[in-house]
């Protein structure tokens, strides 16, 4: 007889219980992953396709959902520092089938080269090259993400990827040449 | 308010945090008077020697300018001109290294002075308290004033403020060891420094007018103290020497006691700061029409033997100075520009004096030893101590290591003022202020990157959303201009009929089809053309029923229909034609007797494809009626031959599990006339398979003729089948030759040619019945190929038949039927040919018919 | 009343669950290398535990005690602390995805915190009454609460502190916790026995 109530009376718990969480998971439901949209503001933007993605977003919707976070090579390890952050999990290593130099690097186009076939047009992801048909064309250094994308569609391979320049505006400090000059 | 002055005037003053008192070792060049030095060689100028935007340069190599000249003019607010600091050739225009601690190079004027020192002209203002607001700022702007204290602010940007201005401070504290420039140029120049104050003061209507000075300069606080005895406005601050006093929030601080929080302006809490040396060259820009083109610097430093200030032409390389000043030649030890405190090394002598250079430090191996050996941090906290800015150095240090950029904002490193006090006091001998700037450069660089990619993110953004759209609007456009030819096509014209078959032709991914056909010498034609494009989908097959039925005269019937049926593909074709037989051939050669009337080509074809993914289907269809021939009456005739009948059917089921191409081309001629069809259908599968048919059969009696030609071929592949049949058939004199060439591509190819040529030249009837068939249905691998010939009545038929299949292998299928008939009464000929070939993966069908048939006799 | 606040001081201070009564120490040494994250912590835990003591007490007063079944005690406890924890990681999760996933693990490990089932086995044992049930939750809580996020903030800024090498990491968090702990029982010194 004890034992029969208790079972009742456990499995009578027990079923309040439930329904108290059915409700609940019917009431809070969650829609939606702001965490995409997050991870996608850690991203350089470059567009570049490394990852495997068709652009930062797709990446970001895929590392939301489960995909490694180390396939980002434009943002190196910081970038994978920042979304381990964000995710609450281990940074790791650089994916090595996406490492990459990833000083920044803008396309170059060699204009006396240039047929003007548009094709790096059509591939450049953020529209940073102006030209037209037969046209010379021409890079927007300053729109360009260094994504190498328009190098392969070059069918007389006039386009290289070029370090950016270093200029009093982008220099940084390099503690090694900083002599450390104190007075006695 | 009043408080402030209050306090001012009886000499008590704030305190901001921290401070250090560095030895000053001011001794070295205070005592000096300001020397002027030789002319250098040649001077450089680089042509952004402020914060901004470099100006635009007016002149070019080869120039001569005179003293004062611009040399570049400004097209945005924040860019000052620079100016020839003396008369002589611009003897380049090239990227040179500039005082920048980066040692890099940037676009610099390089001017070689003749030695006559000429002056461009002058135009002295003799009262500027008439002049206006605007044109004292214009004239400070044209004369390439920027913050002369170090900053290099332009100085027309900072005096336009729109705010109402409480305090005008002077910063004349001077707060760092060794540099002298603003005390001897205060006292060797007060008046010169007091007129520019009063512009200043006419320009801004400050309140109040503050000059800070530290208490270690007074000889030139007597002389300013002279020169403003009868301007109650200005007051002059004797504040208590401590470094960094000469710090704008400090100096702010000391003289108000406000505190300018992080982030805002002073102007926003009514205070503008202008350094001596800055109103010094406001006067002489405004009074004496002089731009900026020389400074006083302090060359000092115990490596030099005759260490002074100098008035230095802008441009002057520093390695003039140091000699002027006698640099012991065997020295090899950095020099520092700027304070020993806030300045840094030079990377070699070559360095132009620029706008803010306001000190060239050479010190000895005794003043300032190499770097000590950094040490870890004992947290002793003197560095919080210190801290004017009252941040916390040791936090931001540890975090600067980690480049935890978030802590570091966190913890307003961007208020750290880099004075140095924090790493003069550090016992560890920790550079901080070097780790400072290592990390504030890196976040400022992080900042413009994350600017970039959100600029990236738009664009990529924008241009997506712009691909979307177009591909949008292009689908709307072929969508109209599909209707519109549909619209065109039902209304039934001669040319909405070629339409309608190239409709049929360009379908889905689509091959290419072809359709010819030449009618030469008609009086009457009438064409009739129909295609019909059937989309059977799935496993759906597709009928042909085709027939024609000639009635009384002449009547051409074509019909071919191309269905394709996929169900991992299958193939059905089918060719049936149908003849009037003898008997209607005699009727009709009893009716009209002699010589046919009417011609009637009717030719339908229909094109079914069902494509899984694409097909390509093509129909062409052509029908041209004899000389005579008027009407479908036929009863007009008398002329020569009697009736001609083509009846020609042919379907092409082509189904194809990925991409089919069908063609159909069929073609009739009739009473002398040539016509030439060929239809080309090749089909690809994994293999290549070739059919060829070509039927040539001519006839030359001149009775009533009737082609029959039937062509079958059914190929049925597992993937992919082509199929093909043509047909022809002529009559009276006439040569039709038909190719018909089915090319289905699919993984592979197969290619099917059916040539027909009929000719006849007999009078009397004849038939030709050719019936072609080629099934293919193999499991893995056959080929089967049958040719019939049939003559009749003194013909000669001549049928090659072969048909090769390709599988895996090359199968080629070629049947070849020549059909000569040459006596004069009827002729048939029928030729079946049938090849079925059905693989199992892959298989090729090829046949080919041919078919000739000469007659000759009559 | 004073009682009310008595209980309340000496649970968060003098009693701490975390330095003093050592429970709850895994999310005390795994959520505690953010303040944010630990804040986030803090809030659900809290939630959970007065939750839990709450209905702890009712449980175990009107229905296992009237049918002396009070052998099911723990087993029905964590029945209600297993659905108090679902609860809140379902509301966790609507109203902070961010806190949802830095939390991740230790949100549903709440369930196996010993300081939740042990506030509620407390509970019994100390006879508390319903309000008193819910001080004592709530204030273990806060207790709780207090710890983990001092403790992370010392582990932030230990972070990037120069360690010694050997310490560097989980070594000196568990000094640093060791060092709290020993502070921590100073605060008996509050009572007069």
């Amino acid at each position: 007889m004890t034992v029969l109530i208790a079972i009742l009376v456990v499995g009578l718990i027990s079923l309040a219980f439930g329904a108290l969480l059915g409700f609940a998971s019917v009431k809070f439901k969650v829609e939606g992953d702001p965490l995409a949209e997050q991870i996608d503001a850690i991203l350089p933007q470059t567009q570049c396709g490394q990852c495997g993605y068709p652009g930062c977003k797709p990446y970001a919707d895929a590392v939301a959902n489960g995909e490694a976070i180390n396939k980002c090579a434009p943002g190196g390890d910081d970038t994978i520092k920042k979304i381990a952050d964000l995710m609450g999990v281990e940074p790791i290593a650089m994916d090595e089938a996406h490492e990459t130099d990833n000083t920044p690097k803008v396309a170059f186009i060699i204009e006396e080269d240039c047929i003007g076939c548009t094709k790096c047009i059509q591939a450049c992801p953020v529209d940073a090259i102006i030209g037209t048909t037969k046209q010379m064309h021409t890079i927007i250094a300053d729109e360009c993400t260094g994504c190498d994308l328009c190098v392969a569609p070059c069918p007389v391979d006039c386009i290289e990827m070029r370090p950016i320049p270093q200029t009093t505006r982008n220099w940084q400090w390099d503690l090694a040449n900083i002599p450390v000059t104190q007075i006695d | 308010m009043e408080t402030v002055i209050e306090r001012i005037e009886q000499g008590r003053f704030w305190q901001f945090h921290g401070g250090i008192h560095p030895p000053e070792m001011k001794f070295l060049t205070t005592n000096k008077p300001i020397r002027t030095v030789s002319l250098p060689q040649r001077l450089v100028l680089p042509i952004q020697q402020h914060i901004g935007e470099a100006g635009e340069l007016i002149v070019k190599p080869g120039d001569y300018v005179l003293k004062g000249q611009p040399l570049t003019k400004t097209t945005v607010p924040l860019a000052v001109p620079i100016h020839a600091p003396t008369s002589g050739t611009i003897a380049s225009i090239e990227n040179h290294i500039i005082a920048h601690p980066s040692g890099l190079n940037e676009m610099s004027v390089i001017l070689m002075p003749d030695g006559e020192d000429r002056w461009r002209e002058r135009h002295i203002v003799e009262n500027y308290s008439q002049l206006d607001k605007n044109t004292l700022v214009e004239k400070i702007a044209n004369a390439g004033i920027a913050g002369m204290g170090g900053a290099g602010f332009p100085t027309h940007i900072k005096v336009n403020t729109k705010a109402k201005i409480d305090f005008l401070i002077i910063n004349a504290a001077e707060c760092e060891p060794y540099i002298t420039a603003d005390d001897l140029l205060m006292r060797e120049h007060a008046a010169s420094v007091i007129e520019g104050i009063k512009i200043l003061d006419k320009i801004l209507e400050p309140a109040f007018i503050l000059i800070g000075i530290e208490d270690n300069k007074p000889e030139a606080i007597d002389a300013l103290n002279h020169e403003i005895k009868q301007f109650d406005k200005i007051k002059l601050c004797v504040v208590p020497t401590k470094y960094p006093t000469g710090g704008e929030k400090q100096l702010i601080k000391i003289l108000t006691g406000k505190e300018v929080p992080s982030g805002v302006l002073p102007s926003s809490l009514g205070i503008v700061m202008q350094n001596v040396g800055t109103c010094h060259a406001i006067a002489e820009a405004v009074i004496s029409d002089t731009p900026l083109i020389k400074r006083v610097v302090t060359v000092t430093g115990q490596a030099l033997e005759k260490p002074q200030n100098v008035w230095a032409l802008l441009g002057t390389p520093i390695e003039h100075l140091l000699q002027e000043c006698q640099y012991p030649q065997q020295q090899k030890r950095h020099i520092i520009m700027g304070g020993p405190m806030m300045g840094f090394s030079l990377p070699n002598t070559q360095v132009p004096v620029v706008k803010t250079t306001n000190c060239i430090l050479a010190p000895s191996e005794k003043e300032i030893p190499d770097a000590n050996q950094e040490i870890e941090c004992i947290r002793c906290g003197q560095c919080a101590e210190v801290c004017p800015a009252q941040l916390l150095p040791q936090e931001l240090q540890w975090h600067a290591k980690a480049k935890d950029s978030e802590q570091l904002t966190k913890l307003n490193l961007f208020d750290c003022i880099e004075c140095g006090a924090c790493a003069y006091v550090c016992p560890s001998h920790i550079p901080l202020v070097h780790y400072y700037r290592v990390s504030k450069a890196e976040i400022r660089q992080q900042k413009l990157l994350d600017i970039k990619a959100e600029k990236a993110k738009q664009r990529f953004e924008a241009r997506k959303a712009r691909l979307e759209r177009d591909k949008k609007a292009r689908e709307e456009k072929h969508k109209k201009a599909a209707e519109a030819r549909r619209a065109r096509m039902n209304s039934g014209t001669e040319e909405a009929n070629k339409e309608k078959s190239a409709v049929a032709a360009a379908l889905a991914r689509v091959q290419a089809k072809k359709a010819q056909q030449s009618g030469v010498q008609a009086n009457t034609t009438n064409d009739d053309k129909k295609s019909q494009v059937a989309d059977a989908i799935a496993r759906a097959k597709a009928k042909k029923a085709g027939q024609s039925a000639p009635n009384g005269d002449a009547g051409d019937d074509k019909k071919q229909q191309v269905a394709a049926a996929i169900a991992r593909a299958k193939a059905k074709k089918l060719a049936a034609k149908e003849q009037a037989n003898d008997d209607s051939a005699e009727e009709n050669i009893n009716a009209v007797e002699t010589k046919p009337t009417s011609a009637q080509d009717d030719k339908k074809a229909r094109v079914a494809a069902a494509v899984a993914r694409a097909k390509a289907k093509k129909l062409a269809a052509q029908e041209q009626p004899s000389d005579v021939g008027t009407d479908d009456t036929g009863k007009s005739p008398e002329t020569i031959s009697s009736t001609a009948e083509d009846a020609k059917k042919a379907r092409i089921a082509a189904a194809v599990a990925k991409a089919k191409a069908k063609k159909l081309a069929a073609n009739t001629e009739s009473d002398d006339q040539r016509t030439e069809g060929e239809a080309e259908a090749s089909t690809k599968d994994k293999d290549d398979v070739m059919a060829e048919a070509i039927v040539e059969p001519p006839q030359e009696t001149s009775t009533s003729t009737q082609d029959d030609k039937k062509a079958r071929i059914a190929a049925a592949v597992a993937k992919a089948k082509a199929k093909k049949l043509a047909a022809n058939t002529g009559s009276d004199d006439q040569r039709t030759e038909g190719e018909a060439e089915a090319s289905t591509k699919d993984k592979a190819e197969v290619t099917a040619e059916a040539v027909v040529e009929p000719m006849q030249e007999t009078s009397t009837s004849a038939q030709d019945d050719k019936k072609a068939r080629i099934a293919a249905a193999v499991a893995k691998a056959k080929a089967k190929k049958q040719a019939a010939n049939a003559d009749t009545d003194v013909k000669q038929v001549e049928g090659e038949a072969k048909a090769s299949t390709k599988d895996k292998t090359n199968v080629t299928a070629e049947a070849d039927v020549e059909a000569a008939g040459e006596t004069s009464t009827s002729a048939q000929d029928d030729k079946k040919a049938r090849i079925a070939a059905a693989v199992a993966k892959a298989k090729a069908k090829k046949l080919a018919e041919k078919a000739q048939k000469d007659n000759q006799t009559s | 009343m004073t009682d009310y606040l008595l209980l309340l001081i000496g649970t968060v201070l003098v009693n701490n669950f975390v330095l003093v009564k050592f429970l709850g120490l895994c999310p005390f040494m795994g959520v505690s290398s953010k303040v944010e994250t630990a804040i986030g912590m803090s809030f659900a835990t809290t939630f959970v535990m007065t939750l839990a003591s709450l209905l702890s007490y009712l449980v175990d007063t009107y229905l296992l005690e009237p049918l002396s079944l009070q052998y099911l005690t723990t087993m029905t406890f964590i029945l209600v602390i297993a659905v108090v924890v679902q609860f809140t990681e379902m509301v966790v999760h609507k109203t902070s995805a961010n806190l949802y996933r830095s939390l991740g693990i230790f949100l549903p490990l709440i369930t196996s915190n010993c300081a939740v089932l042990g506030v509620a086995l407390l509970n019994t044992y100390e006879k508390h009454n319903f309000l008193e049930s819910i001080i004592y939750g709530f204030s273990a809580a806060l207790g709780f609460s207090l710890v983990l996020v001092m403790f992370s903030a010392m582990r932030e800024k230990l972070a990037n502190a120069d360690v010694p090498k050997p310490f560097k990491g989980s070594a000196i968090a568990m000094i640093t916790a060791g060092l709290m702990s020993l502070a921590f029982m100073g605060f008996t010194g509050l009572v007069k026995l």
